[in-house]
C-alpha cells in the first residue's frame, strides 16, 4: 500500500536475487536474518507441490497455516530474508483475532498486543465524536488489538516452522510464469544460487500491493486512488494517552488535513499526517520537515518538548480499488494483491486475513477431490462482495479524510465547522472500520432452510458468534477444524439420521463433526463434543431458547443453513451446497 | 392536496435581508463554507432526500 518510501524497489537485474541481508533497523524490534536453503529444484530434482503461496506477509503465511489444517502441504515464496520493516498493519480486528486464533497465534498477539475500543475525533482541539467499536462479556478478544507486524509475522513463522506440512523459503522472488494451463503452474524463482522453475497444482498470489503475479497476467483493480498522500511515522515516546485511534481535523499546523496517532507496545505511536498539497514524498520524509512537524504534532497534544526517537517512516497513498475476480486459472490472488485499501479504517490486512480464511478450506477440499472446483469460484465471488462493499465504505472515509475536489472540501470544512455545535452531523465523521462480510448472497447458502424463523442469531452467510463459557473459557476455543453441525436441543443424543449422514461424509474424508449444545454437562450420544451451556448467553444468542436449532457451519465459521430441526436428506443437500454443487455448474 | 407551507410574503423578504446582511458579515472567502453549512443545516430540517434532491436541482437552474 505504501507506494514509495523506504520499502525496497523491485529491481530488474542480470545477477542472481540477492536480498539485503543485514538486519533491518529498528529501535525496538530485533530482526533475524534467516538463512537461504538451496531447494531441491536447484540439485535438478523434479517436485510437484500442491500449493505453493507467493509472498510471506501476514496473508501468504495464514493461508499457508489454514491448508496445513486441512492436511494440506505448501511452500511459501518470499524475495526477502526477514519480516518486514515497520509497524504497518499494526490493528487486528476482532474477527481477525478469531482468525488468527484458529491458525495459533492469537494468544501470543493478545499476550503482547494493545487492545481498544474507542476511536476520539478532535476539531479545533474539541472531540467531536466519540466511536464506540463496542465490545461484551461474550467476546474473547476486543474490537482492535495493536501489534507491530514484524511480531506477528514472527508468531507466524514460528507456528509454520513447528509445522511439517509448510516450507519457507526465503530469498526466494518469483520473476515471472513459465507456464499455466489446467493442469498447473511453474514459476520462474530467482535465488542467491541461481534460477529455478517451480512447479505447482495451485498457486496463491499474496505478493502484496505491488503483485508481481497480477502484473505478470496484465490484470487491473476497479476503484478509486486519491491524490492525498499520507506520511507514516513510528517514533518511540511516552505520552499520557490511552490506547484508541485519535484523528485530528484540521490542525493548527496542518491547515485543512488530517492527522492520525495509534499507540502500539514498546512506547511506539504511529503518526499520520497528510502532505500539503503539491509536496512530493521525498520532501516530506526530509528529517527537517519530519521532525519539525512531529514536534508540531506533539505540542499540538500538549506535550511540547517531550522526548522522542524515530523508528520508521513512509508515505502512503490512499487506494480503494480490488480486482474483480480472484481466481485466473490455477492463480488465487489474496490480500493486497487482490485488493488495495484505505488504511484508515485498517482494513488492508484485515480484509486479507478474511480472504485467508475463506480460501484454505476450499482449496483444500478442491485439491483433495472432495469438492467441484466451482467451490473456488465461490471464494472469488464471495470475497469480491466484501472487497467491493470496503471499497464503497472506505471511499466514504476516504472522502472525508482527503477530499478530493473543491466541493468535497467544502462540504468537508462545513461539517467539521458545524461539528461543535451540531450533534446531526457527527456521526458522518464515523469511520466505517473492517469486519466480517455476511455471505447473504452466497451460493453456498441452501435456499428453503428455516433462516427465516429464526429472530436470534447469526444468520445464513454471516458468521458465527463467540460465547464466555466460563472464565477464560469460550465457545471459539473448542471449534474443531472443519465444517460443524451445531446441533441444540435438550434430546440425550443426536438424531440418528444426523449422525449417519455425518459418518458417511468423514467416511469419504470430509473433516466434520457434530458439536451438541446442552443446557445440562454430560456427554450427548453421537456428538463430538458436547457443550455446557446452561447459564451462559448461547441459547439467547443463537436464537435457540426454547426452540430447538440446528445450523450448518463451514470451515471458516459462516454460517451455511440452519434449522429448526433438519432431516438426514436435508442435511447432505446441504452439505453438497456448501461445498460448491449447487454453484455455477453442477458437478456430479 | 398541497401539504407544503411556504414562507409567507413578509417572512421571505425578512430572510432575504438576513440572508444578504450575512454574506456581507463573513469575510468573502468564507462565504462558501457559511452558505454549505446553512445548506446542511436546512437538510436537516427539511429532513426528505426527494425534496433536496429537487431543490438542488432547482437552485443549478439558470445560474
Amino acid at each position: 500500500m505504501r507506494a514509495t518510501g523506504r520499502v525496497p524497489k523491485v529491481e530488474v537485474t542480470q545477477s542472481m536475487h540477492q536480498p539485503v541481508s543485514t538486519p533491518r533497523f529498528s529501535i525496538y524490534y530485533d530482526y533475524k536474518v534467516f538463512p537461504f536453503q538451496p531447494p531441491p529444484e536447484l540439485r535438478g530434482e523434479q517436485v510437484r507441490h500442491p500449493v505453493t503461496i507467493v509472498g510471506a506477509g501476514p496473508i501468504g503465511l495464514v493461508a499457508a497455516l489454514e491448508l496445513a489444517r486441512f492436511g494440506i502441504p505448501s511452500v511459501i515464496l518470499t524475495a526477502e530474508r526477514q519480516v518486514s520493516e515497520g509497524s504497518r498493519a499494526l490493528a487486528y480486528t476482532r474477527r481477525s483475532m478469531e482468525i488468527l486464533q484458529q491458525v495459533g497465534v492469537a494468544e501470543r498477539i493478545a499476550r503482547d498486543g494493545l487492545p481498544w475500543q474507542y476511536g476520539i475525533s478532535f476539531f479545533r482541539g474539541e472531540p467531536v465524536f466519540h466511536m464506540d467499536m463496542g465490545h461484551d462479556d461474550d467476546d474473547r478478544f476486543f474490537p482492535a488489538t495493536n501489534l507491530q507486524q514484524q511480531y506477528l509475522e514472527q508468531y507466524l513463522i514460528e507456528q509454520i516452522e513447528a509445522n511439517p506440512l509448510v516450507e519457507l523459503r526465503w530469498a526466494s522472488r518469483v520473476i515471472g510464469i513459465d507456464g499455466h494451463d489446467d493442469d498447473g503452474v511453474t514459476l520462474r524463482v530467482d535465488t542467491p544460487e541461481g534460477e529455478y522453475a517451480l512447479r505447482a497444482d495451485w498457486v496463491i498470489a499474496a505478493d502484496g500491493a505491488r503483485s508481481t503475479l497480477r502484473q505478470a497476467l496484465g490484470l487491473r483493480m476497479v476503484g478509486d486512488s486519491y491524490q492525498g498522500r499520507f506520511v507514516i511515522a513510528d517514533i518511540r515516546v511516552k505520552l499520557p494517552f490511552e490506547t484508541r485511534r485519535r484523528a485530528y481535523f484540521d490542525p493548527s499546523w496542518n491547515p485543512g488535513n488530517t492527522v492520525l496517532m495509534h499507540r502500539a507496545p514498546h512506547d511506539i505511536w504511529r503518526i499520520d499526517y497528510q502532505l500539503p498539497a503539491g509536496e512530493t514524498p521525498e520532501q516530506a520524509l526530509s528529517r527537517e520537515s519530519l521532525f519539525a512537524r512531529i514536534n508540531e504534532q506533539l505540542a499540538m497534544v500538549g506535550q511540547a518538548g517531550v522526548e522522542w526517537e524515530l523508528d520508521w517512516c513512509s508515505v502512503y497513498s490512499a487506494y480503494a480499488m480490488t480486482l474483480t475476480d480472484y481466481v485466473h486459472g490455477r492463480i488465487i490472488f489474496a490480500g493486497d494483491a487482490a485488493h488495495m485499501l484505505p488504511i484508515f479504517g485498517v482494513r488492508g490486512a484485515n480484509t486479507g486475513f478474511q480472504d485467508a480464511n475463506n480460501l484454505g478450506w476450499k482449496l483444500a477440499l478442491v485439491h483433495r477431490g472432495l469438492a467441484p472446483r466451482t467451490l473456488l469460484d465461490t471464494y472469488s465471488h464471495e470475497r469480491v462482495a466484501a472487497a467491493q462493499e470496503i471499497v464503497d465504505e472506505a471511499g466514504k472515509s476516504t472522502r472525508f479524510m482527503t477530499p478530493p475536489t473543491r466541493g468535497f472540501r467544502l462540504l468537508r470544512d462545513a461539517v467539521l465547522s458545524l461539528t461543535l455545535t451540531q450533534p446531526f452531523v457527527r456521526p458522518l465523521l464515523h469511520w466505517r472500520t473492517s469486519r466480517p462480510h455476511d455471505y447473504v448472497t452466497s451460493p453456498l447458502n441452501t435456499r428453503g432452510d428455516d433462516d427465516a424463523m429464526f429472530e436470534a442469531g447469526p444468520r445464513k452467510g454471516a458468521v458465527l458468534r463467540n460465547i464466555r463459557l466460563g472464565e477464560d473459557d469460550f465457545l471459539f476455543d473448542h471449534l474443531p477444524a472443519g465444517f460443524l453441525v451445531l446441533d441444540f436441543c435438550e434430546d440425550p443424543a443426536v438424531a440418528p439420521e444426523v449422525v449417519d449422514v455425518v459418518q458417511r461424509w468423514r467416511d469419504r474424508g470430509l473433516p466434520l463433526s457434530i458439536v451438541a449444545v446442552r443446557r445440562q454437562p454430560g456427554e450427548v450420544a453421537g456428538a463430538d463434543l458436547t457443550i455446557a451451556a446452561g447459564g451462559t448467553s448461547m441459547f439467547d444468542k443463537y436464537g435457540a431458547n426454547g426452540l430447538p436449532a440446528v445450523y450448518l457451519v463451514r470451515p471458516d465459521q459462516h454460517v451455511a443453513a440452519r434449522w429448526r430441526s433438519v432431516s438426514g436428506e436435508g442435511l447432505d443437500q446441504a452439505l453438497r451446497t456448501a461445498m460448491g454443487a449447487g454453484s455455477k455448474e453442477q458437478c456430479s | 392536496m398541497n401539504t407544503l407551507r411556504y414562507l409567507s410574503l413578509p417572512d421571505l423578504e425578512a430572510f432575504y435581508d438576513l440572508l444578504a446582511d450575512a454574506i456581507d458579515l463573513v469575510p468573502p472567502e468564507k462565504t462558501e463554507l457559511m452558505l454549505t453549512k446553512l445548506a446542511l443545516l436546512m437538510a436537516n430540517e427539511v429532513a426528505d432526500i426527494e425534496k433536496l434532491k429537487a431543490l438542488l436541482e432547482s437552485a443549478r437552474q439558470d445560474l
